[in-house]
């Protein structure tokens, strides 16, 4: 492990000589949002957002992607075998992406990255990426990390944390490829002893400030098709409107989609996200539709979330506590109050 | 690591209209390279996804059996864009095939028993695989007695014609073929509805598991049969249909709980999925 200070005055450069090594990407504030972009220059970098509106999943799992191409073309031999579309692989950093939301590619990780199937964008996309994570010193209220098997300055999803002591950052590497990506920068100073003191306090209110608002393990402890046959989902899915939102906003939200679209002679086979909320994600050919009813879509997102994900993987949710579909949601659907809902129900003896 | 998304590409070699109402077809397909053919190692009961490039990708259970080959064969009912298309399409067209995918009939398990097989409609085609495998001269021997129960609603929806009179005629299996009802005076099998043909050829359930392929209201109205006649839920096994997309247990759409479909199934006990949500 390596650790540096950057004071504010001299961050502007630190981030410049990162970007003569590659491409960088941090939080830039774009009409009313901060969202996450590629800086052009230094100054873009905007540090001072709680988050980004939308999650940085777009990294790893674009919201529309090409997968293939192909000729449709009668007289070309090549005609209808599909070819892999090129893609950029080179080194990309991302700067001041939140603790959560790294975790958040962790959990991601299981889906996209296991022993039997690997998903090659993905993977490739993960390999060639350096997160440099930047500390919650003041969560909003929308957040719930702690609760969540995670935190303000949880660093294991990162490959370099750093924590903003007022006067400049302190950063940390926390993986080989974060450790290089410290080593290179150059002109830092060693972390001052009152800088190291004042993280600690740092991490303690913001923690504090949340606390523990979630006991997940009784949802654990239930069974599936308890939960599953559970009348609170009644009460849940009232307000929904199907929109997709928070599935849209969320970081562990992966669902996609595969189309094809072809203009003239040529094809492309496309990657799309996509929504449980929608009742086409399950609409069979023959008409028939398992999750026809938007409270079974409903109940499908939070047991996916909350239920399923940790039984398979036994290794709490896939939720980080991020807090943007609370903010998003357009009927003030609450994860945390459904999992409340969840952790209490009881289906008692007749 | 091969990347699990790009299709093999594939030769039409023929498409055989299967049925009356001209909505099933029989697509063979050929590898157009040796080594793709090699890497496609499939056992009876797995499905792939065809792919139509322009169009989609839809998956299907495969017809053929790993006994047969040089080619893999898949019978496709014509409800939506895929398919549709695929209906269409000629022999000697170049499309694509990603697979194989999902699990299998527990075959293993299945060696050394009775197999009573029950289909419905244009769901037999893993069955016609899986019956072709038992039939294949090297397997026979594995398996106790076989019985075939398959229905459709009439003569000329029935698949695999020439086969189902070609299995009639071999000693070493039972066939029940039966149609909900028909006007043809020269029928020879069956008539009514697949749970009464099982009920009234009760076939033993000792040392047997039942295979049942179908249209849910035949399921629904033959597991009682079984029940009775004395399977446990654990010795009835099901393959299950869900809309996909990527097939390998990624894009997270053919969920039931913490089962994906398309790769901790298509295959599943009766009694592994009492254990599940029951979103199919």
């Amino acid at each position: 492990m390596s650790e540096i200070y950057i004071s504010k005055e001299k961050f502007p450069e630190v981030v410049g000589q990162l970007m003569s090594h590659g491409r960088v990407y941090g939080p830039v504030f774009q009409g009313q949002y901060h969202e996450f972009a590629r800086l052009d220059k230094p100054e873009d970098i905007d540090l001072s957002f709680q988050n980004t509106r939308l999650s940085p999943k777009d990294f790893f799992h674009p919201h529309s992607e090409r997968m293939f191409t192909y000729s449709l073309a009668k007289d070309d031999p090549e005609r209808c075998i599909l070819k892999e579309a090129p893609k950029d692989y080179s080194t990309k950093v991302v700067l001041g992406i939140r603790p959560c939301d790294a975790k958040a590619f962790q959990l991601d990780d299981r889906n996209f990255d296991t022993e039997t199937i690997k998903d090659p964008w993905w993977v490739q996309r993960r390999k060639s990426t350096i997160l440099v994570g930047l500390a919650c010193n003041s969560p909003c209220s929308t957040c719930f990390c702690t609760s969540m098997d995670t935190g303000p300055f949880d660093a294991s999803g990162l490959d370099v944390l750093m924590v903003d002591v007022g006067d400049g950052y302190v950063a940390r590497s926390v993986t080989e490829k974060g450790r290089e990506c410290i080593s290179s920068i150059k002109g830092v100073q060693t972390v001052p002893a009152q800088a190291a003191e004042k993280e600690g306090q740092l991490k303690k209110t913001a923690e504090e400030s949340m606390g523990k608002v979630l006991d997940m393990k009784p949802i654990y402890e239930k069974k599936t098709l308890e939960l599953f046959h559970d009348p609170l989902w009644e009460e849940v899915h009232f307000s929904c409107i199907n929109c997709g939102t928070c599935t849209f906003a969320c970081p562990t939200c992966w669902c996609f989609d595969i189309q094809d679209e072809v203009q003239g002679d040529s094809g492309d086979r496309l990657r799309l996200w996509d929504s449980c909320m929608f009742p086409l994600f399950t609409f069979h050919g023959s008409g028939h539709n398992p999750r026809s009813q938007k409270i079974q879509r409903v109940r499908q997102r939070f047991m996916h979330k909350l239920k399923y994900y940790p039984e398979k993987y036994g290794n709490g949710p896939a939720c980080v506590g991020c807090g943007r579909c609370v903010k998003a949601c357009p009927v003030n659907i609450d994860i945390r109050h459904v999992a409340r809902l969840m952790s209490t129900s009881c289906s008692c003896p007749a | 690591m091969r990347n699990p998304y790009l299709p093999y590409p594939v030769r039409i070699e023929s498409i055989v209209t299967e049925t009356e109402d001209r909505n099933l077809k029989t697509f063979k397909f050929v590898f157009l390279n040796k080594e793709d053919e090699e890497a496609f190692e499939y056992i009876p009961g797995q499905f792939a996804e065809l792919s139509v490039p322009g169009q989609g990708e839809i998956p299907i259970g495969i017809a053929s059996s790993p006994t047969e080959k040089g080619f893999i064969k898949f019978t496709v009912n014509k409800v939506g864009r895929v398919s549709s298309y695929m209906h269409n399409m000629e022999e000697g067209d170049i499309m694509g095939v990603r697979g194989p995918m999902g699990n299998w009939y527990p075959w293993e398990t299945l060696e050394g028993k009775n197999i009573v097989i029950i289909g419905g409609g244009f769901a037999f085609t893993t069955l016609r695989s899986s019956i072709a495998y038992m039939l294949h001269p090297g397997n026979r021997s594995r398996f106790g007695k076989i019985d075939v129960v398959y229905g459709a609603r009439m003569p000329g929806l029935l698949l695999y014609k020439e086969e189902l009179a070609a299995w009639e005629q071999r000693d070493d299996i039972g066939m029940h073929i039966t149609v909900d009802s028909t006007d043809d005076p020269n029928w020879k099998y069956n008539v009514g509805f697949v749970p009464a043909v099982t009920k009234e050829k009760a076939p033993s359930a000792e040392n047997s598991y039942a295979i049942i392929c179908g249209p849910p209201i035949m399921i629904k109205f033959t597991l009682p049969v079984l029940t009775e006649l004395g399977f446990p839920p654990e010795r009835i096994i099901s393959s299950l249909e869900m809309r996909m997309k990527c097939g390998i247990g990624i894009c997270g759409r053919c969920n039931l709980g913490t089962e994906y479909v398309c790769k901790d199934g298509p295959v599943f006990t009766l009694e592994e999925l009492s254990q599940l949500p029951n979103e199919y």
